[in-house]
């Protein structure tokens, strides 16, 4: 999900020492695993990189709704967004830390994203135009995460695991903020259902790229799987985002913009039109709406802080040579 | 630039329980640890109290000596009591 | 129409009320612009929060008037604001940003402890609350003022220039409150900060009489644009 980009295989996974071995059995005994633990490289590598990545979104996806705090019509509206946009701040704050366990540092993957070289959600790369994109983001990124992160509660890395319960307990006012700010726009005028109807237009197929390549592309998925990183396929909590989200907006009384959705009856599944992975490869190559816009926001909040950090480091050296 | 250090969180959530390790923090020096803790870890009431501590000041036992150190302690059943037989007419005890 | 500016009654408990929730709400709104931008992520988390304290002060002062909080936060044209200078200019540098908060806090802190014993039961209650969040902002900042006084070069700089800009916008804001009390706050902190107080001399003001500066119009034309464009709507 945040972690979409995970699609390069780790050859050492495949270790099959005496240990990899205890290790994959305690895995499997649901057992969780705690920082200090032996653990393969590539399970580490493999970690750092989806937490981070994890991290890296919540803290870039801070800019997209943090252009309307300022333009919220409403004093209540105002409050919830920047509560939740806190919150994002503060879930990249638990994500780092739960990263920081294995041994790599909040600078290192700080200049992992301002370099460029670490990946982040795809979905934070388009722009927020209207306020309807507020109430969309809420309502189904919000509502995508979620299925992602309640699985990941349960994942086998401890403090990936404890941070993730921390963040879906935070979550769950996110998605009930965004459906209610969609609900008073539908129930409004019509230029407000106008507004709402063209958010969603833009955010669905956007929303569903989050999941990350089809299962037959996820080269990733097996051993994440098998190492309890990861419980469910892309494709699989895909459709049941999918099939919670349709009849939501159709309470709303908007459209999606599938000619091909449809309720499978048999199946009891909604089924939609194919997504176009060519946009998703390239937005996460860099070439989306605002991926430059966001990297450089990051860049210069870091650049414009040094002399702040600086500050605070010569502040406490001083005083604790004073001591 | 060095690294701002790395602190340990922990929340009382109430008073009669003990401090509970949350999460950490970044920061220049303990005063500044502690607004942080303050900031990031009890936004939602979850604390009365807190405690910071540098992480560099935690000692951890090693986990390839586990056995060694917390096996032995299972077979040592008499200090529990469930160990020992006292007749039902005797009551609780 | 619901675009046009609504009129107030200002009695002189409403104007009162409208001078404590303007300055509430114009500094949150500047305080929240930092979401997104400040220098650590811990500090991030840090002012989102004194945003939202201040927000909370003014929607609950907004409420006391009898008025609807969001027609006086969104239909009112900037003469009407009745927020002190020093809340509306733009924020600066992180440096500028604190001082300001930490000269304001000061004297809201004053403000609310004399206000906690009002006759008034809705300021008094609200001055309870605000109170404390208002200690801890004073603590925050000031700690961060140290910091950045007693820092580095570059960072001392910077706060000596924040704090002389800011000085002659202090008279307004202390104006309601004994000033050598709030000096008597604000010194020590500025000596352990290694910075240089400024003598007082000639103070901005017109604030309170909806004089402002020219950076008022422009926030608010950017905080009303969705109710201002859209009349009669519900958000």
């Amino acid at each position: 999900m945040y972690s979409q980009a995970l699609n390069t295989k780790d050859t050492a996974a495949a270790d099959s020492s005496p240990q990899a071995d205890r290790f994959q059995a305690r895995i499997d005994a649901e057992e969780r695993i705690e920082p200090n633990d032996w653990m393969p490289d590539a399970y580490r590598r493999t970690l750092i990189r989806q937490i981070s990545q994890h991290a890296h979104s919540e803290i870039v996806g801070m800019l997209p709704e943090g252009n309307w705090i300022t333009r919220a019509p409403s004093l209540r509206r105002k409050a919830a967004l920047l509560a939740k946009v806190q919150d994002e701040g503060g879930h990249g704050l638990y994500l780092y830390s739960a990263a920081e366990t294995l041994g790599v540092s909040r600078e290192e993957l700080t200049d992992q994203l301002l370099s460029g070289r670490a990946k982040y959600s795809s979905i934070f790369n388009y722009p927020t135009l209207s306020w309807a994109d507020i109430g969309t983001i809420g309502w189904l990124v919000d509502g995508a995460a979620i299925m992602n992160q309640i699985p990941l509660c349960r994942c086998s890395f401890g403090p990936y695991a404890r941070a993730m319960i921390r963040v879906c307990r935070e979550e769950s006012f996110h998605q009930r903020q965004g459906y209610e700010i969609m609900l008073t726009l539908c129930r409004g005028t019509a230029e407000q259902k106008a507004m709402a109807q063209d958010a969603l237009n833009r955010w669905w197929w956007p929303c569903l790229m989050m999941f990350g390549p089809p299962d037959t592309e996820s080269a990733h998925s097996d051993t994440s799987m098998r190492w309890k990183i990861k419980r469910f396929t892309n494709d699989a909590l895909r459709q049941k985002f999918v099939d919670a989200t349709v009849p939501q907006g159709h309470f709303l009384g908007l459209t999606f913009p599938d000619p091909d959705l449809r309720f499978d009856e048999a199946a009891g599944h909604w089924r939609f039109g194919t997504i176009d992975w060519d946009e998703f490869r390239r937005v996460l190559a860099g070439n989306g709406p605002c991926n430059r816009e966001r990297l450089s926001a990051r860049q210069k909040a870091h650049a414009d802080g040094a002399w702040v950090r600086e500050a605070a480091l010569a502040h406490a050296a001083k005083h604790r040579k004073a001591a | 630039m060095s690294a701002t250090p790395l602190w340990e969180v922990f929340v009382r959530a109430r008073n009669g329980l003990a401090h509970k390790h949350v999460g950490s923090v970044h920061a220049a020096d303990a005063t500044m640890a502690l607004q942080a803790a303050r900031d990031v870890y009890t936004r939602r009431g979850e604390g009365l109290s807190l405690w910071v501590v540098p992480s560099n000041a935690i000692i951890a036992s090693d986990p390839s000596d586990r056995d060694m150190l917390f096996e032995p302690t299972g077979s040592k059943i008499y200090r529990h009591p469930t160990f020992y037989e006292v007749p039902d007419e005797v009551g609780h005890m | 129409m619901a675009t046009t500016s609504i009129t107030i009654d200002e009695t002189p408990r409403v104007r009162s009320f409208l001078a404590l929730a303007d300055d509430a709400l114009i500094l949150g709104h500047r305080t929240s612009e930092w979401t997104g931008h400040a220098p650590t992520l811990e500090e991030e988390l840090a002012l989102a929060n004194i945003a939202l304290d201040l927000i909370g002060q003014a929607r609950a002062l907004y409420q006391a008037t009898g008025y609807a909080e969001d027609e006086l936060a969104y239909l009112r044209d900037p003469p009407q604001f009745r927020n002190a200078l020093l809340a509306e200019l733009p924020n600066g540098d992180f440096a500028f940003t604190i001082a300001r908060l930490f000269l304001v806090s000061v004297a809201s802190d004053l403000l609310w402890r004399g206000a906690m014993g009002s006759d008034d039961p809705d300021l008094a209650a609200i001055a309870a609350k605000a109170e404390k969040e208002t200690a801890y902002h004073v603590r925050h900042t000031a700690e961060w003022l140290i910091r950045l006084g007693d820092g580095t070069g570059e960072s001392h700089r910077r706060a000596q220039d924040a704090i002389e800009t800011l000085w002659a916008y202090t008279g307004e804001v202390t104006a309601g409150i004994d000033r050598a009390a709030w000096l008597r706050v604000v010194s020590p902190i500025l000596v352990r900060a290694t910075l240089t107080q400024p003598a007082d001399g000639w103070m901005q003001s017109g604030g309170r009489d909806g004089r402002h500066t020219e950076h008022l119009g422009h926030l608010l034309a950017e905080m009303q644009i969705l109710p201002r464009s859209y009349p009669g709507a519900v958000w």
